[in-house]
């Protein structure tokens, strides 16, 4: 059942109540209703490293022997040290800002792993994670914090989706690009394709991402929405979103929510294979809740020592989705010290590798602002650059730049 | 008596926000993280505090939601100041904007007044990611009904957002967010006395040789090419529009007849905008005086660049001293 904090206000309580501040009880209460993520969440690893047993979902994640939950514990690895290193980066202005994933991991590598090649993936702008599954390069990622462009890879060769900054618009693209696969027939057995979009609970209030639900359900699109339920929508908490669970909203839409242990990197790989399947076999849409939590700020330009308790962080701190597979691997033997020390070594050359490139990254060139604007060519513009070129050239003629 | 109190743009507008609030009851403040986070650009620092979650609302995470919700405050007979956090994120409450806002009281003749100010930190030059950056207020001067205004400087922030608020008419607020927090553009506010009008065109620099015409954080550009210009011994009069819907260009118009040349300075893309209405009210009014054609500094009609190529796409006083060499030398 759905713990006390999701219980609705009594009809008399009034305005003061509402603005009334919580007790220290409530507040304590809250907190662990919060980190504990309530009765239905699917977990199959315990922050003790312990494997809990699922009837429901231990069949989709039955391949997944010692080698490969190390490729997962590495994929963490590397993709939180690049996070931890980009916003190293952007503290000493080498990049405008920084979207940091901590915490997050489990979320993004479980659910991008799953994805097959063929699918595709929408994310929104904190899905580095994501990307690095989906094989792209981060370096390809770095240039959209660097300000040098605004996505840097190839969409179609990665299926992954530029990002997306504006909240919740690109749940409906999903939707469509979905309805896409559907109507090509796409869908159907085993071989089928399927479409997940990635979101946070903050979005899930606009009307974008209502429509995207709306849309989904009734055309049956193969789409799974991931939503990464952080806790914070920069300062305000999952309460100034919903009143109730956000998964258990797909309920009103028609199809199954989910609520999985976000910062469990299993069971976020196998409910989302399952939700794939479902979508694939003609069975979708499905809402995916990941509980998990922004372990550090929103973005670099944010401050959330504001709004936030520290002590909620250090309770968090307690759940991370890293250790946890550390503490199965170690206590069961799979993995030695060696191990682990290979797989930080590989993470810091690779954080090293990152840091040169965007250290050394070319300024594009002024060209650049006009190009691509349109897939044909527009006369008014090109008359725009080449005066604006020419303008710049008077500068250098008289040796001023 | 006088009160000065030297300020930033971000801070008079905080202690004016502060005073509307403490003056009438109705006025509420709504928006995304106003509350304990006092907001991205912390404008509304301090005020839930104060004042209470009802009156300062964290809403949630949806623009439409927000503007929605104010245009039925407003008939219930609150006066909301909507925050949008970056202008690339109105967008999704145009409709309601379009739709509703800037109609309801032509819809009802009159019977529906819409005293709702949505405040949109707008334009570039801070280095920031995609839809940061903007500068769509030609898009909402495009909008009959609804009022759109800028602001340049500390004093018109301090009593533009009370006059804002005071008023019966839908507002679009858009604040120069590059500068909110401008050391150097401190100034000092005389809190007493109120201005008689905020919004009006306003001559803030005087000169001879030709006119620019510039709003929100281009006033500084031309401010700035003004000063260049007059090393050069040249005399620009410069122009801060402050109300851009509906546009007042009175004050514009007799300083062309006086200098014969006009440039006008936006960030905003120039096709369809509001410096493509400038010039071509211009030279319906003007024509006769006109020594040259009217010239535009603008952005790009590109989308906004990646940041690293912000300083080509923006205005700058390079760019306002080309154009008015370019005036000069017709
Ligand atoms: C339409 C829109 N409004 C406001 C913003 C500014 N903004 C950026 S991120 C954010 C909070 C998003 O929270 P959530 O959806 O929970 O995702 P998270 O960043 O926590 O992963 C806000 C308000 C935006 N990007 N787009």
């Amino acid at each position: 059942m759905p713990s006390e904090q999701w219980t609705h206000p009594e009809p008399g309580d009034g305005p003061a109540a509402v603005a009334a501040q919580p007790s220290p009880e409530q507040v304590i209460a809250g907190l662990r209703a919060t980190s504990e993520g309530g009765a239905e969440l699917t977990q199959l690893l315990t922050p003790e490293g312990q494997r809990v047993p699922s009837e429901r979902f231990d069949r989709y994640v039955e391949d997944v022997d010692d080698e490969t939950l190390k490729n997962l514990y590495r994929d963490m690895v590397l993709v939180r040290r690049a996070d931890r290193e980009a916003n190293a980066m952007q503290r000493q202005g080498q990049l405008g800002i920084w979207v940091p994933l901590l915490g997050q991991e489990a979320a993004q590598v479980g659910s991008g792993r799953a994805l097959q090649p063929r699918d595709m993936a929408f994310p929104s702008y904190r899905e580095h994670g994501v990307a690095y599954t989906r094989g792209v390069d981060m370096r390809e990622l770095i240039g959209i914090f660097r300000c040098t462009d605004h996505s840097g890879w190839d969409y179609q060769a990665h299926r992954f989706h530029p990002y997306t900054i504006v909240i919740g618009n690109q749940v409906l693209n999903a939707a469509g690009y979905a309805m896409g696969q559907k109507f090509e027939g796409k869908v159907g057995d085993e071989g089928g394709e399927a479409t997940i979009c990635y979101f946070g609970d903050g979005a899930t209030s606009q009307g974008d991402v209502h429509e995207g639900f709306v849309w989904a359900a009734v055309y049956d699109a193969p789409l799974v929405f991931f939503c990464q339920n952080n806790q914070w929508a920069i300062s305000e908490p999952t309460e100034r979103q919903s009143r109730l669970p956000l998964y258990q909203r797909a309920r009103g839409y028609g199809f199954p929510g989910i609520r999985v242990d976000g910062n469990d990197v299993l069971a976020c790989l196998a409910v989302t294979r399952w939700a794939l399947d479902e979508c694939r076999h003609g069975n979708g849409p499905v809402l995916i809740e990941a509980f998990t939590y922004r372990m550090d700020a929103h973005t670099t330009t944010d401050d959330p020592t504001r709004y936030r308790l520290s002590d909620e962080l250090e309770e968090w701190k307690l759940k991370d989705p890293i250790e946890r597979v550390r503490a199965f691997l170690a206590r069961n033997g799979h993995a030695d010290q060696a191990f682990f020390d290979s797989v930080q070594a590989e993470a810091d050359q690779f954080a090293a590798e990152l840091r040169d490139y965007t250290f050394n990254m070319p300024e594009p060139p002024p060209d650049r602002v006009f190009s691509q604007v349109y897939a044909e060519p527009s006369p008014v513009l090109e008359a725009q650059r080449e005066e604006y070129l020419s303008y710049l050239d008077g500068f250098a003629a008289a040796g001023e730049h | 008596m006088t009160d000065l109190q030297k300020l930033t743009i971000g801070k008079a507008l905080n202690l004016g926000l502060r005073r509307a609030m403490e003056e009438d009851p109705t006025v509420l403040i709504m928006g995304e993280d106003v509350g304990k986070l006092g907001g991205v650009f912390r404008i509304t620092d301090g005020l839930q505090k104060d004042f209470g979650e009802q009156r300062v609302l964290d809403t949630p995470l949806a623009e439409s939601g927000i503007i929605g919700t104010a245009v039925g405050l407003a008939v219930r007979g609150f006066r909301p100041v909507c925050e949008i956090q970056f202008e690339g994120f109105i967008f999704p409450g145009f409709d309601q904007i379009s739709s509703q806002l800037a109609k309801l009281h032509y819809r009802t003749q009159g019977k529906v007044k819409m005293p709702v100010v949505i405040r949109v930190p707008f334009g570039g030059g801070i280095g920031a990611v995609e839809h940061h950056s903007e500068s769509p207020e030609s898009l909402f001067s495009h909008i009959a009904g609804l009022k759109v205004v800028s602001i340049s400087n500390a004093v018109d922030a301090y009593w533009g957002i009370q006059e804002a608020i005071r008023s019966d008419d839908p507002i679009l607020f858009f604040e120069p967010k590059k500068l909110y927090h401008s050391g150097a553009l401190k100034m000092e506010v005389d809190t007493s006395t109120a201005p008689s009008r905020v919004f009006a065109s306003q001559v803030v620099r005087a000169g001879t040789d030709a006119t620019v015409v510039a709003y929100g954080p281009s006033v500084k550009v031309a401010l700035d090419a003004a000063t260049a210009a007059e090393a050069e011994g040249k005399s620009l009069e410069v122009i801060d529009l402050r109300t851009l819907s509906p546009l007042d260009l009175g004050p514009v118009f007799e300083s062309v007849r006086k200098t014969g040349r006009l440039i006008a300075v936006s960030e905003a893309p120039s096709e369809s905008s509001l410096t493509s209405e400038i010039a071509a009210r211009v030279q319906q009014e003007c024509f006769y005086s006109l020594e040259s054609p009217v010239l535009r500094v603008t952005g790009f009609d590109t989308p906004y660049p990646p940041a690293k190529l912000e300083e080509h796409y923006l205005p700058d006083l390079d760019r306002v001293l080309h154009a008015v060499d370019r005036s000069l030398a017709w």
